[in-house]
């Protein structure tokens, strides 16, 4: 097997997360000077109201705080979900939490939009709750489909996740159908993905659930690593399989909803980030599930970035940004599989 | 006292009867062996005796205590469990997977990889410990996995005798790791640990065990020493099979050809 130490990844995930979130204050439309960042920094009373300072304090600090927030959270509940599923290709979405919030999601613009202005903060924080509330009512549905006597059956909640995501589909699709061209763009801006909403009550929000989920989640390392030997396996072993199904995925649920509510359904951080960082260091969940939480925190700190720059002064949706950035990484990490074990 | 104990158990799941009436004592040190065609429920006896069934009637004791009385920890540190099957396949090096046989226990890191250095030696599988797991054979795989659970139960537990429970741990290996698998099981005995093993080869099975159980449509058909139960009559009667049966010029335990 051809692994890194996994001390030593984290170590340089750490110093690549400073260097990205830098990156990240200093690049957008208007560039930023690193000297001016420095004096910003040094002269903490932030006093001077310069255009710089403004951007920075205003628009990107938030930013950059919530992508660190959002992306580690998405990643670190894909590890979660891969190591319950024992599917390493299973992502948050499989339990029905992003296409439920996508339901609310639409369902507020939709119906929200005939009485709210449509870009007041007010209609942008009915469409994060509603997006919430969808999210943690499809995990809800799908938890109980897969839940009988016997204990919660991992491969019919998966199941029931597909046949709750197509019908979340088809809801949508519906709501699509049925209203008008503007917010038709509203919606379908919304399911691409993005961080342009970002504002110091979002980071707060995104702190205040993200941060304690994120930590919690890494704790379960060693009913994981037990969980991919098989259930009766994990049990033999003094796991209590079932409580640790029912507190994984409600902080699972909770968390992504969260994050699909403040920046829409942004692709691919949650199923591919675990995925790298186990081909890198292997499957002990003991350093994956905070390995993956840093590269999350990376990737989507550098993809905003880039969505901000390339076709400046208008931004990409930040979801299109991960995909385009991730995949090919992922499709030769898929080639070399063999040399990391994978097969 | 017996480690484990069952007595007049009976199963049955949505109405279909899976066992009846089974009583069976483990003493500790004790190797038994179960034995019985197809379909005869031993699978089912174990997923009892291991917990993850509930008795339908009856009832099934640990060191003379119901599951309800033991914690999951408890348990853990006191039975250890080879299923048939295993469904690994994340790629954990084999020194991992093994290393996870100390999930219940807090001894810390240096003594658990002595421990798993040791149980690795004892399934022969040394060599293996930083191989990916997925790309080891399937005879490898179950050295592992046995390897595994021989960590879990490695020292003596302080709630009560330990017990080893094997569901074919011999199935896809060759001679002379069969022989040395049911060799460290009974190394293992040797020290106390009372050992089940749900085996389909009778010869091996009469090599090994102090008592058979032979079991045929969810009831016991013949118990006892293995010339006790080796007899071509109950042979005839459990597998529908004709054969000879000699005694071994060297040990004397029941050959059956």
């Amino acid at each position: 097997m051809n692994r890194l130490a996994p001390q030593k990844l984290i170590i340089s995930l750490i110093a690549l997360l400073l260097a990205a979130f830098v990156i990240a204050i200093i690049s957008g439309p208007t560039s930023i000077p690193l000297s001016d960042l420095a004096a910003l920094v040094s002269s903490s009373a932030a006093s001077d109201n310069s255009q710089h300072t403004i951007i920075i304090t205003q628009l990107r600090l938030p930013r950059a705080l919530l992508a660190i927030l959002v992306g580690a959270g998405l990643a670190v509940s894909g590890a979660a979900m891969q190591g319950l599923f024992r599917n390493p290709l299973a992502d948050p979405s499989l339990v029905g939490v992003s296409s439920g919030a996508m339901v609310g999601a639409s369902l507020m613009i939709v119906a929200g939009g005939s009485w709210l202005s449509s870009s007041s903060s007010l209609s942008l924080g009915t469409v994060a709750i509603g997006a919430f509330l969808g999210g943690v009512f499809a995990a809800i549905l799908v938890y109980r489909l897969a839940t009988s006597p016997n204990g919660t059956s991992v491969s019919t909640m998966l199941l029931a996740g597909i046949a709750i995501t197509a019908l979340a589909g088809a809801l949508n699709h519906l709501l699509e159908f049925y209203t008008s061209n503007d917010m038709l763009r509203q919606i379908s801006l919304w399911k691409m993905g993005g961080l342009d909403s970002a504002n110091w009550v979002r980071v707060q929000v995104a702190a205040v659930v993200l941060i304690p989920v994120t930590i919690l989640l890494c704790r379960y390392s060693k009913p994981l690593n037990a969980l991919l030997l098989g259930e009766s396996e994990a049990r033999h072993l003094g796991i209590s399989v079932e409580r640790v199904k029912r507190q994984l995925i409600f902080l699972v649920a909770l968390g992504v909803g969260t994050a699909v509510a403040l920046t829409g359904l942004i692709a691919f951080v949650g199923l591919v980030i675990p995925h790298i960082v186990r081909l890198l260091i292997g499957p002990n969940h003991r350093y994956l599930l905070p390995a993956s939480a840093l590269a999350g925190a990376i990737l989507l700190l550098l993809a905003d970035a880039v969505a901000r720059v390339v076709i400046a002064p208008t931004e990409l949706p930040v979801g299109v940004v991960t995909s385009i950035l991730g995949a090919p990484f992922f499709i030769s990490l898929l080639r070399h599989r063999r040399e990391y074990g994978m097969e | 006292m017996s480690v484990l104990s069952i007595k007049q158990l009976s199963l049955s799941i949505n109405g279909a009867s899976l066992l009846d009436d089974i009583n069976l004592e483990v003493a500790s040190g004790e190797i038994v062996t179960i034995l019985g065609p197809n379909g005869a429920g031993k699978t089912s006896l174990l997923k009892v005796i291991t917990h993850e069934l509930p008795a339908s009637t009856g009832e099934v004791l640990l060191n003379g205590h119901t599951s309800q009385h033991w914690s999951q920890i408890e348990q853990a540190q006191m039975m250890g469990v080879l299923p048939q099957h295993s469904l690994l396949n994340f790629p954990f090096s084999a020194a991992e997977v093994v290393n996870l046989g100390r999930t219940p226990h807090d001894t810390g890191l240096s003594r658990d990889t002595e421990i798993c250095q040791a149980a690795l030696q004892a399934v022969d599988a040394e060599h293996l410990r930083d191989r990916a797991y997925t790309q080891l054979s399937g005879g490898e795989k179950q050295r592992v996995q046995l390897a595994r659970v021989l960590a879990q139960i490695w020292e003596p537990s302080p709630s009560g005798e330990r017990i080893l429970i094997l569901d074919e741990p011999t199935s896809s290996l060759d001679l002379a790791h069969q022989q040395q698998i049911l060799a460290t099981a009974s190394d293992l005995a040797q020290q106390g640990c009372a050992v089940v093993i749900v085996l389909h080869d009778l010869n091996l099975a009469a090599r090994f065990a102090d008592k058979i159980f032979l079991l045929s449509c969810g009831h016991i058909a013949a118990q006892g020493t293995p010339e006790q139960v080796l007899q071509t009559a109950v042979i005839k009667k459990v597998f529908d099979v004709d054969v000879h049966i000699i005694q071994h010029p060297e040990t004397g335990v029941p050959v059956v050809i």
